[in-house]
């Protein structure tokens, strides 16, 4: 990479100020286009049919009957969508998940697909399809799943990550382990030490836009798809590996996302609308019920850890380890190794030792979900480091800043710390009038730390000076958060005009190189990098421009304030050309101006946030409601600080739903029981007060601003912080997420009867 | 010359070793040159390979100096929201 991405200290004048977002108009009036809002001549309706029972072989299905159906134009099983992947697990694992092949590994799986003309004739064709199957055992529960007889979810899993290689096979499809130090020498010098087992549930990530999507596939090799995503160039690699179509052919242009925070990162109902069109020989549209969301999407993981740690009695911490199970649904990814690597990533510590064990479930596909496995792993954490804290009579925020991480520290997943924000977190933290403002009755406060590792990627940008001076800037990386307007405010503070100047917009994947997709906290880290240096491309060529207007050496003209500058006293008296005069005559002086960069933004750092929570319990009914929350996150530089704030409130509403409420509930029969929003509740405007943040800049050495990612990390503190808040509330230790109204009476209860 | 640790997936490929010695100047040398001396690698190394060097994850950017004597340590490729 040739661009230069060291931070520069400098006065910035557009970057960190508040206009208004380019697309808030267009969402507010209903204008924004979705993923279900696009639509084509001929199109087709799609709609899927889906596994009833948890764990099943699939023994036939016959179409038959279904393709009778007046106004079916296809139907699609597994065979339609044949094995491509040439021995790569990963791909085939994505296919399987897609349409089931031998066995329906969960509820919702889909097992056949029909196109029709409209969707009361797909519905129906649906009752037509027979499928045989032959119910087999199923395991939902992470602990269950881990038992000597639970039954197999793949009966051709053996454990990764431990020596001697198993012979038997297990769910247990891997072992990672991560730490330093001597853990057991660590707690023989603790003078007190906490030991508790916690439990989370799993919950989805509650975006409001279902996945959708239009697919159109032409006999010509050539296809279309139009998709609510946060990555098209992701989606169209992954749909051109399992139809084996050529990327060059298949354009993906994606839509206005209505939420994705990980969800969307993975392709689930795309591959099977382009098999539908491909077969079908028209359109397909392909919109998912709610209800198709929760049992066949992605949610996170459900998990069961154990935690433990040691400390002096003056506050020093001596030894920590933790047991991480995280469910992976049917597929083994690596959830548990991340909740392992973060679990205590937050402090300096001596002797630590983290296990994560890989667990499979018939349950979905489980998927990444903002700073994925990192706040379970912190819930467990950051409530035995607050338990420790109150054993020594401490305070918890004292607790925190004398065992934090800080510049040096080797962290618990192994790399040594460069610069980072947990110290002055806690710092401000500790300082902030919500720390010391009073308590009512039955109300509890509770803190947490988090942390998250942030990362940058492939990224692609083209800047293009319109004829008028406007400017035209092309990103590949979808705006999950604000991101067209903080790009806009970066290359309006690079080329020196106004923000109303520069319109940004999300290019299909014809129009641009790759870009990754928007996760890892990386859209306005990377692309805004991709940015500067797009801008400054442009800058160089309107110097070029300038010269040749001037005739004067390009070595003579600098660029100030959106303006080309004739340096020197020989040129003293020309009047500096703008933007627009420079745009006005490009015909003549060599044709349009443009910058252009592709790059990888690497050294995105790590990233640290400490939330406080205050909630009030009512003991009769164990209702709780939150009643102030403050985060306090380092955004390294916010360029747009209202969507920084929002961010860091996205998250902290996102938590507060997973702490009290959200919940997915499985029967005995294996299904789940509550796929929908009146029966699993996110909480809404009127459930929560209004979050209150802090900025802190601490700037990234990696990027000219000093610009750190903030998407992800808001959501790590929230279920510990709660938890923590209820706890010192009620009295009792809440080690199981949800602490719904049931586990609080419940805890209750338990505590009066001793 | 760098000192590079290996996550436990890892070792069985590379004579069960924690930490390989290479001679190497960039992220992407280094790589190859595990690769050459353990076949075994490269296929955990396709597209699943992150790299820390002095503290800081690289993902991509194999063209990353390593600083004679850094700390380097092979992660596996991290998955983000």
């Amino acid at each position: 990479m040739s661009f230069d991405a060291a931070y520069q200290d400098q006065k910035l004048k557009s970057v960190g100020t508040r206009p208004l977002r380019p697309d808030g108009v267009d969402k507010v009036t209903g204008r924004a286009r979705y993923g279900a809002d696009f639509n084509m001549p001929g199109q087709l309706v799609a709609r899927i049919l889906r596994s009833p029972h948890a764990h099943a072989r699939i023994k036939s299905i016959d179409t038959n009957r279904a393709e009778a159906v007046k106004g079916v134009k296809a139907i699609i099983t597994a065979a339609d969508l044949p094995d491509l992947t040439n021995g790569d697990a990963g791909t085939y694992a994505i296919l399987d998940n897609c349409m089931a092949r031998e066995k329906a590994m969960y509820d919702g799986h889909a097992v056949a697909a029909v196109a029709a003309i409209d969707e009361h004739a797909a519905r129906k064709a649906l009752k037509f399809i027979e499928v045989e199957y032959e119910v087999l055992p199923h395991v939902t529960d992470v602990d269950a799943a881990m038992e000597d007889d639970a039954p197999l979810v793949k009966d051709d899993v053996f454990t990764t990550g431990v020596e001697p290689a198993p012979t038997k096979p297990s769910n247990i499809a891997n072992r990672a382990e991560f730490g330093h130090g001597d853990v057991e020498k660590g707690f023989g010098a603790a003078d007190v030490i906490v030991e508790r087992s916690y439990k989370t549930e799993q919950t989805h990530q509650g975006y409001i836009e279902p996945h959708a999507c239009v697919a159109n596939c032409n006999s010509d090799g050539s296809a279309e798809l139009w998709v609510c995503t946060q990555g098209h160039f992701v989606y169209r690699q992954n749909c051109a590996d399992l139809l084996g179509l050529e990327v060059s052919k298949l354009r993906v242009t994606s839509s206005e996302i209505g939420g994705g925070f990980g969800g969307k990162t993975h392709v689930w109902a795309e591959p099977v609308a382009l098999a539908l069109s491909r077969k079908a020989g028209r359109p397909v549209k392909l919109v998912m019920s709610r209800e198709e969301v929760f049992r066949a999407s992605g949610p996170t993981s459900a998990t069961s850890i154990d935690v433990r740690i040691g400390a002096t009695k003056d506050g020093k911490i001596t030894a920590a380890e933790a047991t991480l199970r995280y469910a992976s649904g049917p597929y083994a990814d690596m959830w548990a190794e991340l909740g392992a690597m973060t679990s205590f990533a937050c402090y300096d510590l001596e002797n630590v030792k983290t296990v994560g064990l890989e667990i499979l479930v018939n349950r979905p596909k489980t998927t990444a979900y903002r700073a994925p496995s990192a706040p379970m792993a912190a819930f467990a954490v950051e409530s035995a480091i607050d338990e420790l804290a109150h054993k020594i009579d401490m305070d918890a925020v004292d607790f925190r800043i004398k065992n934090a991480a800080s510049e040096g520290t080797k962290s618990s997943y192994g790399p040594v710390y460069g610069p980072i924000g947990i110290g002055p977190t806690l710092r401000a933290a500790k300082e902030h009038p919500h720390m010391s403002a009073p308590l009512g009755k039955n109300q509890g406060r509770g803190m947490a730390c988090g942390f998250w590792f942030n990362f940058g990627g492939q990224t692609c940008t083209d800047l293009n000076v319109n004829a008028d001076g406007t400017v035209t800037l092309a990103v590949g990386t979808v705006d999950v958060g604000g991101s067209r307007a903080s790009l806009s405010l970066i290359a309006a503070e690079e080329l020196g005009i106004e923000y109303q100047d520069i319109k940004a917009v999300i290019a299909d994947t014809a129009t641009l190189g790759y870009n990754d997709m928007t996760d890892g906290s990386r859209g306005t880290f990377s692309t805004s990098m991709a940015t500067i240096s797009a801008a400054r491309n442009a800058i160089t060529v309107m110097r070029e421009r300038a010269a040749l207007t001037w005739d004067i050496p390009v070595e003579d003209v600098y660029w100030e304030d959106g303006h080309a500058h004739a340096a020197g006293a020989k040129h003293d008296n020309r009047a500096p050309l703008s933007v627009k005069e420079l745009a006005a005559e490009a015909g003549n002086t060599g044709g349009p101006i443009a910058g252009h960069s592709e790059l990888v933004a690497d050294g995105a750092g790590v990233s640290f946030a400490t939330h406080i929570c205050d909630i009030e319990v009512d003991p009769e009914t164990g209702s709780s409601r939150v009643v102030r929350y403050t985060v306090i996150q380092d955004a390294g530089k916010a360029v747009h600080p209202s969507y920084v704030e929002g961010q860091y409130q996205g998250g902290a509403a996102q938590g507060i739903g997973w702490a009290l409420n959200e919940e997915y509930i499985y029967g005995e029969d294996g299904r789940l029981q509550n796929p929908g929003f009146l029966d699993y509740r996110i909480p809404v405007c009127s459930d929560l007060p209004m979050i209150d943040t802090q900025i802190l800049e601490i700037p990234n050495p990696n990027h000219p601003y000093g610009v750190r990612g903030v998407g992800e990390t808001s959501i790590v503190p929230p279920l510990a912080a709660i938890a923590n808040a209820v706890s010192n509330a009620v009295g009792v230790r809440m080690a199981h997420i949800p602490i719904s109204p049931p586990r609080i009476l419940a805890a209750l209860t338990d505590a009066a009867d001793g | 010359m760098v000192d590079v640790t290996l996550w436990a997936g890892l070792r069985p490929f590379a004579d069960n070793q924690e930490v390989v010695r290479v001679d190497a100047r960039t992220i992407r040398e280094m790589l190859r040159k595990l690769e050459e001396r353990y076949p075994g690698l490269h296929e955990p190394f396709r597209g699943q390979v992150a790299v820390a060097v002095n503290g800081v994850i690289y993902r991509n950017d194999w063209s990353q100096e390593l600083p004679e004597g850094a700390e380097v340590m092979l992660m596996r490729r991290l998955a983000g929201g």
